[in-house]
């Protein structure tokens, strides 16, 4: 599984970063997380706000920090 | 705090299992709870500077203690407050939804539009590029798409929090009212000026997939956490300039002779205002921390048009600011935004120092 963080580097990227990594760590999903900050590849996800989240191409979250459980869903733990 | 672990117990548990009428109950409790250690709060700070910690009264070492122990704690609670409630309000809007609003409305009526949704469409200046392509990609006027970028920055709730609380109702009408009129007309010009041209190519090249998230129904209570939430997250990051701002204040306060500020920052200077605009530009601070300082000027006789002329300068237009936005917009486009926002805070700025 591919999971991208989209932000240009605000403190809420970051931590929607390491809350991601944290719930793969706990769940020991088979997952990959890459921090996307290039504007160009953001805006062609078609995302308004960023920190967004996008697993394997889909947009699962825009303009905010997710919450554990909704990222344990969206890896299927 | 008392109220905080009150809400914080009451966080704990599944919130959505709580009848709304009970949490309205206890929202009601906690209100009377706030404002009676508001009204409390000059008497608590005049024993403590005066009676605690035993300075002379009429000593300009204890003007200064008092007015930090008072509006450090009058700022927090107003800002508590404002920033809960609108917190609660944003959860109506998103920039999804100020999007489909706005794209395909005429000029002018888009304008007055575009200002009034960046009040309380949740914004973050780290999100503006993102925002700025999703609007302009889905067909809202370049113009438009401005009235909102400047709007959305300046009139905020800290802003109107703090005005309220420090200046009175009239002040933050005013800025309010003088704010939307620069979003307004700054767009609108902008607009006028068709400068499309001036975007960065890639950005008219972008294939942005027009993403449809589907709509999260929201109960009240889901409302409230995100007002909560609001207030963890904004609080969390702008006490530290409302301490360091109130603490600059104090000082002047306690220390600058009453009726200095009436020759450098008075109405009769005429080159005041623009002086304030070019020292306020470059600036970077947000409301929170300008907005204490702007109090203990004024009432050193620093005159309020010129006063509200740098407050808006410094909040609306900023260095780190125009450099994010400059991977969208081109050096001639970004010029003609300063330009014409800062003519607008020029034009607000006389305008009070003439009328008031």
């Amino acid at each position: 599984m591919e999971i991208k963080v989209l932000g240009p580097g605000c403190a809420k990227c970051s931590k929607t970063e390491k809350i991601i990594q944290e719930v793969i760590s706990e769940t020991g999903a088979d997952a990959t997380v890459e921090k996307v900050t290039d504007m160009m590849e953001i805006a062609s996800y078609g995302v308004f706000g960023t920190p967004s989240v996008v697993i394997d191409n889909e947009v699962k979250s825009v303009g905010k920090v997710p919450k554990k459980d909704d990222i344990k869903a969206w890896i299927g733990k | 705090m008392k109220f905080k672990s009150t809400i914080n117990a009451f966080n704990g548990r599944k919130i959505s299992d709580i009848p709304v009428f009970f949490s309205f109950l206890i929202g009601a409790m906690l209100m009377y709870i706030w404002w009676l250690v508001y009204s409390f709060l000059p008497t608590f700070a005049s024993w403590i500077t005066y009676n605690l910690f035993q300075i002379n009264k009429g000593s300009h070492i204890g003007a200064s203690v008092e007015f930090f122990l008072y509006d450090t704690p009058k700022v927090m609670m107003l800002l508590f407050l404002v920033v809960f409630g609108v917190g609660i309000i944003r959860s109506f809007f998103t920039p999804e939804k100020t999007r489909a609003f706005l794209s395909g409305k005429s000029e002018f009526a888009g304008n007055v539009l575009a200002a009034l949704l960046g009040i309380v469409t949740p914004f973050c200046s780290c999100s503006a590029v993102p925002l700025f392509i999703g609007f302009v990609t889905a067909g809202v006027p370049l113009g438009v798409t401005f009235s909102f970028l400047i709007a959305a920055p300046m009139v905020n709730e800290i802003a109107l929090g703090l005005l309220y609380g420090l200046l009175g109702w009239e002040v933050a009408a005013i800025y309010l009212g003088t704010g939307l009129f620069i979003a307004i007309f700054a767009g609108w010009i902008i607009g006028r000026l068709k400068l499309e041209g001036h975007i960065e190519d890639w950005v008219t090249n972008t294939n942005a997939a027009s993403l449809s998230m589907e709509e999260e129904k929201l109960s009240w209570n889901d409302r409230i956490v995100s007002g909560w939430d609001a207030v963890k997250e904004i609080i969390g990051r702008v006490w530290i300039f409302v301490i360091i701002g109130i603490a600059v204040g104090a000082g002047i306060h306690g220390f600058v002779p009453e009726g200095m500020m009436a020759s450098i920052m008075g109405k009769g200077s005429w080159w005041s205002v623009p002086l304030s605009v070019v020292i306020g530009v470059p600036m970077y601070s947000n409301a929170a921390g300008i907005i204490p300082v702007v109090e203990a000027l004024l009432g050193k006789g620093a005159a309020l048009g010129t006063v509200l002329a740098f407050m808006m300068s410094v909040i609306a237009l900023s260095l780190p600011e125009m450099v994010i936005l400059r991977k969208v917009l081109k050096p001639k486009l970004i010029a003609v935004f300063i330009g014409v926002v800062a003519s607008g805070i020029l034009v607000v700025g006389y305008l009070f120092n003439m009328i008031i």
